[in-house]
């Protein structure tokens, strides 16, 4: 099952290795990743998306719950979360398929950041169904290079 | 400085020893120590040694053991070591100096990455880079060695910082916010195992390190007695519950006794106290205590449900547990308890009966397991006994009676090899009262060899017993049983002559200045123990046993109790059909 995992961390060397290790050191794949600094500057969350059997990924939970540079672990379910993901995307444009790019770009609310003679470069966030979505409607048009920032998350309560 | 710094926070924590061997990234720290007034600097001859010596001063008294090495190869020689501390959950501190901050990344002269190195094998670590941290980070190290689970914990210290200077302030106030106590027992789960034991008639105490740990001995004693529940420890736990005790089943497990075996198959009840489920005592887990309502105490939440999936966990010091386990029982009336597993330990009675430990002696020739019993005797089981990894280890384990905890200190979980010897050294040295003997096989005892040069310098008078078969004992006994017999690699001695002993450990205690003397025939055995007991110094006796002897009982790895071999091997005995053995 997928999970999608945020762990508190204070913001020291070390702690991301620390993490990834529990997980590469069971065969598991990181789906994705993002780190970055709370409201509290000595503190990161980190929000891991990963699939993987439940039982096992109970014990990473477990696991990273022991680490001494661990805070708060949350593994969350569907539902009880709301999680995000920022995408950047050049796509092929020329003067014939603009209008209809910027068409859908307005359908999604994203943004356009960058105009070149034959492709746009593109902002867009959302939940990871609009975000599989629009891409998909990209994809004909052809996607040149894509980056995702991975899931971020934060519990409804 | 920060190496002077490092010093004091050692002597802030209470340390009186350490085993360090320097070189160029630790010198400063060795510097700073010849300064210290509190602390016996021990030199063991390789870090591998000194680790083990360390892990013995620590098991054998529960408190910290300080290892310290320099940076690259010193550390790594450490790894081995720390890998053993987090598997048997050893309070360890390793100290280990770095090339500077300036040249770390640069492939410095020994330099290796010890914090990466050890990530995984380790409770938490730290590298250095302000000497103002490091009373702060002593403190925290020694904080986490010991409390809760214990484990290991790496200092790296790159040599700028060791010279370097900062203003400090004692005691350091440590930031672990993230380092919490396990809570207290719930009550609730407490009255629900008071409830089943109620209702149970055939319940097994199968108890762990984490006895010893938590020092509960007394407190599992009292349990024991006023309800009447056998007891069986892991090996680790060896000694946790005084095995000359009518209650005590010894310990349980792929060599463990029979009747333990049988109890905890036929239960229906299984307390679970301290323990983790490993392999060696559980075969085919899920066939592990099939019939039994399974309540597992353990302080790692992570230990819960994590290799058998239980009716009732609970995350708990497990000493707490049982004091208030003891205070629920004395409130209730429960005098009706022992008598009521009365025919459940009858049952058991059967079995130990039926089931003893034995051997069948060769004429003429020592067999291990005597060698053992006569050292029991002799020491009436209040020695502390070390060993290495092998058939002389489930021997040392079967064959002596252990009565107190922390009795015997064996390389449980990792099965390290070379465990035995520096591991005695350290016991020694922290109970310099106590005799203490390493049981060893002639494979493992030649892996840290040199230390016995650490003990005669240091006057630590540890003695070692080499039950030498000229064999890999263990890798023999499994290739007879599921390989016919081949051998592949498992001969210690000469190939090129295979009736000579071989290496000759006579001259190479003599190099050491080490007394030793070699025995070959079962008359001699309890003379010679009798001068190893009498010396005043390091004392090594070489005892030649036939290397045909099997383990047994065993149960083959990933087993049950079905599968257990109780005899020894006949001429033409078909190789085990099993799955390649694990």
């Amino acid at each position: 099952m997928r999970h999608t995992i945020s762990v508190v961390v204070q913001n020291r060397f070390g702690v991301l290795t620390r993490i990834a290790g529990l997980f590469s050191g069971r065969g598991f794949n990181i789906d994705t990743l993002n780190v970055g600094p709370t409201q509290n500057d000595k503190v990161s969350r980190m929000t891991l998306v990963v699939v993987g059997n439940d039982q096992v990924l109970e014990q990473v939970v477990k696991q990273l719950n022991k680490l001494v540079d661990v805070l708060e672990v949350h593994d969350f379910k569907d539902g009880d979360v709301i999680d995000r993901e920022l995408i950047l995307l050049r796509v092929k444009a020329t003067s014939s398929t603009r209008p209809e790019v910027m068409q859908i770009c307005d359908i999604f609310r994203a943004k356009i950041v960058d105009v070149q003679s034959t492709s746009l470069s593109i902002e867009v966030t959302g939940d990871e169904s609009k975000i599989d979505k629009f891409l998909q409607l990209m994809k004909p048009f052809g996607i040149l290079e894509l980056s995702r920032t991975g899931r971020i998350a934060l519990p409804r309560r | 400085m920060g190496c002077d710094l490092l010093v004091q926070a050692l002597e802030h924590a209470g340390v009186d020893t350490i085993f360090a061997y320097p070189g160029g990234a630790s010198m400063m720290l060795h510097q700073s120590l010849t300064r210290s007034k509190k602390i016996r600097t021990i030199l063991p001859r390789h870090e591998q040694g000194g680790a083990f010596m360390a892990e013995g001063y620590a098991r054998a008294t529960g408190k910290v053991g300080v290892v310290m090495a320099t940076s690259g190869p010193g550390a790594t020689n450490l790894v081995t070591g720390i890998a053993d501390a987090y598997m048997d959950s050893v309070p360890m501190v390793a100290i280990t100096g770095q090339v500077p901050t300036t040249a770390i990344g640069r492939g410095a002269f020994q330099e290796t990455d010890v914090f990466g190195v050890t990530l995984p094998i380790v409770k938490h670590s730290y590298l250095v880079m302000h000497p103002g941290d490091i009373p702060r980070i002593v403190a925290e190290a020694f904080h986490i060695a010991t409390t809760g689970r214990p484990g290991p914990v790496v200092i790296d210290i790159p040599k700028d910082v060791q010279k370097a200077t900062a203003q400090v302030t004692w005691p350091a106030p440590m930031d672990i916010p993230g380092f919490r106590p396990p809570p207290a027992p719930d009550e609730v789960a407490l009255h629900e195992i008071l409830g089943l034991i109620e209702k149970a008639d055939r319940p097994v105490l199968y108890v762990g390190g984490g006895i010893i740990t938590s020092g509960a001995e007394a407190d599992l004693l009292k349990f024991a007695r006023s309800t009447g529940i056998p007891v069986t420890t892991t090996l680790m736990g060896v000694g946790c519950f005084p095995e000359n005790d009518p209650q005590s089943l010894k310990w349980l497990g792929m060599h463990g006794t029979v009747y333990a075996n049988y109890a905890v198959d036929d239960s229906d009840l299984l307390l679970a106290f301290g323990v983790r489920f490993d392999d060696r005592v559980t075969g085919k887990v899920s066939e592990f205590a099939k019939k039994a309502t399974i309540v597992h105490i353990d302080i790692d939440a992570s230990e819960l449900n994590k290799n058998k999936v239980v009716h009732l966990p609970v995350l708990a010091d497990v000493r707490l547990a049982l004091r208030n386990l003891n205070q629920l029982l004395a409130k209730r009336s429960h005098s009706h308890l022992p008598k009521r597993f009365q025919k459940w330990r009858e049952k058991i009675e059967g079995w130990r009966k039926k089931y003893p430990f034995s051997y069948s002696p060769v004429p003429g020739r020592i067999m291990p397991q005597q060698v053992i019993e006569e050292l029991c005797r002799l020491t009436k089981g209040e020695a502390i006994i070390t060993t290495g990894v092998g058939q002389h280890q489930m021997w040392a384990g079967q064959f002596y009676d252990f009565h107190h905890p922390r009795s015997f200190l064996t390389s449980a979980g990792l099965g390290a090899m070379g465990y035995g010897y520096p591991a005695a050294v350290g016991a020694k040295v922290a109970c310099p009262d106590r005799e203490v003997i390493d049981i060893d096989g002639d494979g493992s005892f030649l892996m840290n060899v040199q230390e016995l040069a650490t003990a005669m310098a240091e006057n630590i008078p540890a003695k070692a017993i080499i039950i030498n078969n000229q064999y890999l004992g263990m890798v023999v006994q499994w290739e007879d049983r599921f390989f016919s017999s081949n051998r592949g690699h498992t001969f210690l001695g000469d190939p090129k002559d295979t009736q000579k002993i071989f290496p000759d450990y006579l001259p190479i205690c003599q190099g050491f200045g080490v007394p030793a003397e070699r025995i070959t025939k079962p008359e001699e055995v309890r003379p010679a123990l009798q001068r190893l007991l009498a010396s005043k110094t390091a004392y090594v006796l070489d005892v030649m046993v036939p290397y045909t002897e099997h383990v047994l009982p065993m149960i083959p790895a990933g087993g049950t109790v079905k599968d257990i071999i109780l005899e020894p091997m006949q001429l033409g005995d078909a190789p085990l059909q099993s799955e390649v053995p694990g």
